[in-house]
């Protein structure tokens, strides 16, 4: 039997590719869109007996971050899977299919007065999506990342067989934690279907102080500085050209004190807000993006290496993202990727290139050094014996 | 095996130097077993290394010679998950307790894995940091053995776990490689799954934590209730109002009788419940919600409400909670500690059930629990001079997980699998759940021999067709699993 008949006695979705629906220009024969957990499974199954090469498709955000499959035989579209399972507010946790929109997810966490603490850099992106990737924005400086947040996670394997880890309970040290490792792994290692979510109350009140700064030793010194005094803030984000943006939530008595303090703390001219200052949360602009994590002080070093023409986010827990414009040659990107790699070498930090021209991806390696990519091969192997997950689309070739 | 067990240690001792190398059946006794004393196993050698370089040395002469080995920080594990191997080596981290940096405007410090976990925050205090896992063992426990169980503590409600404030660590996999896992690097989150896997995948050498700023206030109150049910209401008011307290605790009568025998804690008299709710954070926000959760807790019931004044009310306060386990020694000739995890919100129906259970079996159970997680650590309470009354115990235990289970929770919150609750968990999970976490465990540890017999009721055939188990066991007739 053909693939396609085969998938179609299992799943409702199922249809030839388009060439529009190119993975970074590589194009699906199939596309299979289950409606449930059980059709999801057997759209794996099929592809497990057929030998297909998977690769996952929630809302196509960062279907460009990484590299391009080797091969794109079947495209899964969890574009059906947006349920929201459960919110059991009274335990602050919820349960939601993949393909749910995380704003859609938020609105209705919102209903009942909890959020999941994560920023959405990317409108429209699903909750599948942003686990694959380990997306997040601002907020990672007080809640973390996905890996921080997801506390149970529902996967299809390479062979068709659902595994579930972890649970529906926050505190749980039963068996391997295998939501944090999925968490970034571009779908190499299984289809993720449903993830249950540690939740946050919203807060009554929050406020953004934010203040210019006048170069990297200016910039350095504000995010310092509220560090280290006790305004608890729950994020602390340079941009540039010359911006510092701290955000504070609580109690409105409270934001309105520490706000106050904040500003004392910063800048006597610094500005407080209610609302999110333009472009709070976005990845800076341009065709390329790369992702960077290095210990806080290292923002200074990093942004002289920089200069103030490249356009940089920064979160002070030690994460930031740097964009780089259509214009700048193949060549000159991957001297200024050397240059960074350089600079965080020295400070024990990683710089990702999440997506690139192809004809910029041709001259650069988007992983840099990947410590202990031995282990990660030999798990890869275990997951997907075939290679058929997302062959080619993750660090060292995986 | 012995001898091959025999061969090896004077290869470690050649490795390691004088000294290093336990082989004197009296003094491997004393290693015979962890914070879990019913079970025990004289280890076949412990040494004691002093570098990671001499772990990854150890490791690779234990693979070549095809011995399982555990690692063992301070020993003070609750599951058994340092229990050694009477066929293996006993690897004990104790001589590796330096401190290494301490790196305030980077918020992190690096330290080696025998290093105490309150002696971290000891350290960086000056600086106006902490290390914010606090198991009850805090005093005493390494900062590897954390890892390991991704421990947790009375403050994780608001900080989380070990998992949430290591940013990576150097690890010695079962190949005897040392390697670096971070938490932000490029490629799969090892790290994310290493935490918590009981030293199942291979042993830390040298651990980055994060720092975390030492709040500007603490407030502490104590609320006493008639009834468990009120205290049990307090609570989910005081979630459901959207605060994040930084630890919300409760004791049960018989829980308090025994506090109150052990170190006369006067706890408010004829409490049914009595609730430690602390709040943590910028002075204005502690303020406000302190108020608010004084006003719930009177609204639930609360007959009595302390607060604590000072450091040293606050800690009169804890000293009860603290005190509790080793307490209930006072009322009860022998206990067995549980730890299980339920959803907060079915929090009543269970210590419903769990009353219902000591009633028809006449086992006395006495409940502290980490209420804002649910996570609860009914002491089960027998005379072990009474015939079949450890059994008895045993039994009511494994209820109270079978319990946790059937709500939606899980077997354990902070202690760990270990060998202790291994044959639970295909209660909570499936074959192909156990199967795909395994995976895991092939990839790391594909001969079986770091740390095994743990979490695991069944070790999968690395390389094999998942599903399908062919011939004999892979340890048969070599040791006993369980």
């Amino acid at each position: 039997m053909r693939p396609l008949d085969a998938l179609a006695k299992v799943c409702a979705d199922v249809r030839p590719g388009e060439p529009a629906e190119g993975v970074l220009g590589v194009e699906p024969a199939l596309v299979a869109a289950p409606k449930n957990l059980a059709e999801a499974a057997d759209v794996m199954r099929v592809a497990a007996e057929k030998g297909l090469a998977v690769v996952p498709r929630g809302a196509e955000t960062r279907l460009d971050w990484g590299a391009p499959p080797e091969r794109c035989d079947l495209l899964i579209d969890t574009h059906r899977l947006d349920r929201l399972v459960e919110h059991t507010a009274g335990d602050l946790v919820a349960k939601a299919e993949a393909g749910l929109p995380m704003e859609r997810l938020g609105q209705r966490l919102a209903e009942r007065g909890q959020r999941l603490a994560l920023d959405v850099p990317l409108p429209g992106s699903t909750v599948g999506g942003t686990i694959a990737t380990g997306a997040a924005g601002p907020l990672r400086t007080l809640y973390g990342t996905p890996r921080a947040l997801v506390i149970g996670l529902t996967i299809v394997r390479a062979d068709g067989q659902v595994a579930r880890s972890g649970g529906k309970v926050v505190k749980n040290v039963a068996g391997y934690d295998l939501g944090r490792l999925f968490c970034g792994s571009y779908g190499t290692l299984g289809l993720i279907v449903e993830a249950t979510f540690r939740l946050h109350p919203i807060p009554a009140a929050s406020a953004y102080v934010t203040c210019a700064v006048r170069g990297p030793e200016d910039a350095h010194d504000a995010v310092q500085t509220v560090f280290h005094s006790p305004v608890a803030p729950s994020a602390v984000e340079y941009t540039s050209p010359g911006t510092v943006t701290v955000l504070l939530e609580g109690v409105p008595d409270g934001v309105s004190a520490r706000a106050g303090q904040t500003a004392g703390l910063l800048d006597e001219n610094a500005e407080i807000t209610e609302t999110a200052p333009e472009g709070w949360g976005r990845y800076p602009d341009g065709t390329t993006l790369i992702d960077i994590s290095a210990p806080p002080p290292s923002l200074r070093a990093l942004l002289t290496m920089l200069g103030p023409d490249i356009a940089a986010t920064w979160s002070g827990s030690g994460h930031g993202h740097v964009g780089l414009p259509p214009e700048m040659a193949p060549d000159e990107v991957a001297d200024l990727l050397g240059r960074l790699r350089g600079v965080l070498a020295r400070h024990h930090g990683h710089a990702v290139v999440r997506y690139a021209p192809e004809e910029v991806r041709g001259v650069i390696d988007l992983w840099g050094p990947v410590p202990a990519l031995t282990l990660m091969r030999r798990v890869k192997d275990q997951f997907d014996p075939g290679h058929r997950l997302s062959p080619g689309r993750f660090a060292g070739g995986i | 095996m012995e001898s091959m067990l025999t061969a090896l240690g004077p290869r470690l001792e050649a490795l390691l130097g004088d000294g290093r190398v336990i082989t004197d059946p009296v003094r491997l006794r004393t290693y015979e077993c962890d914070g879990l004393t019913t079970h025990r196993s004289t280890p076949g050698i412990v040494v004691l290394p002093d570098t990671a370089e001499q772990i990854a040395a150890i490791v690779r002469e234990c693979a070549a010679a095809g011995v399982p080995y555990v690692a063992r920080g301070s020993g003070t594990g609750l599951s058994g998950g340092a229990l050694p191997r009477a066929d293996g080596v006993l690897i004990v981290t104790s001589r590796m307790r330096r401190i290494l940096e301490i790196d305030v405007p980077g918020q992190r410090a690096v330290v080696e894995p025998g290093v105490i976990n309150l002696d971290v925050t000891r350290a960086v205090r000056p600086y106006g940091y902490y290390f914010a896992p606090d198991p009850s063992s805090q005093q005493i426990c390494s900062v590897g053995g954390n890892v390991a169980e991704n421990s947790g503590g009375a403050h994780c409600l608001k900080y989380g776990f070990t998992a949430h404030h290591v940013l990576a660590c150097e690890v010695v996999t079962p190949d005897g490689e040392l390697v670096e896992l971070p938490a932000d690097g490029p490629g799969y989150d090892l790290l994310g799954v290493f935490v918590g896997a009981e030293g199942t995948l291979g042993i830390t050498t040298k651990i980055t934590v994060r720092l975390t700023r030492v709040p500007q206030t603490v407030q502490t109150l104590l609320a006493a209730f008639d009834s468990i049910e009120a205290g049990g209401t307090a609570v989910s008011a005081i979630i459901g109002a959207g605060v994040v307290p930084a630890a919300i605790e409760m004791m049960d009568a018989l829980a308090i009788e025994a506090a109150e025998a052990a170190v006369h804690c006067a706890y408010p008299p004829g409490a049914g419940s009595v609730l430690i709710v602390e709040l943590d954070g910028p002075d204005a926000e502690v303020a406000a919600q302190f108020t608010e959760v004084e006003r719930l807790c009177r609204d639930a019931g609360a007959f009595e409400i302390r607060i604590a004044a000072d450091d040293a009310e606050r800690a009169l306060i804890w000293k009860g909670r603290k005190s509790a386990f080793a307490a209930v020694g006072r009322i009860s000739p022998a206990y067995l500690v549980q730890d299980g995890v339920i959803p907060r919100t079915v929090l009543p129906d269970v210590l419903a059930s769990i009353d219902a259970l000591s009633a028809e079996s006449g086992v006395r159970v006495a409940n502290v629990f980490h209420a804002g997680d649910g996570n609860l650590h009914p002491l089960v309470l027998f005379d072990d001079a009474e015939p079949g009354a450890e059994e008895r115990a045993e039994a009511v235990s494994g209820a109270i997980l079978d319990l946790c289970i059937q709500h939606g929770g899980s077997i354990t919150g902070e202690h760990g699998v270990g060998v202790d609750k291994s044959r639970y968990m295909p209660r909570m999970f499936t074959d192909t759940d156990l199967d795909t976490m395994q995976m895991v465990r092939c990839g790391f540890d594909p001969a079986g021999l770091c740390n095994p017999g743990k979490v695991f009721p069944t070790p999968r055939l690395c390389g094999e067709v998942p599903g399908k188990r062919k011939g004999p066991h892979p340890y048969e007739g070599k040791a006993d699993i369980f």
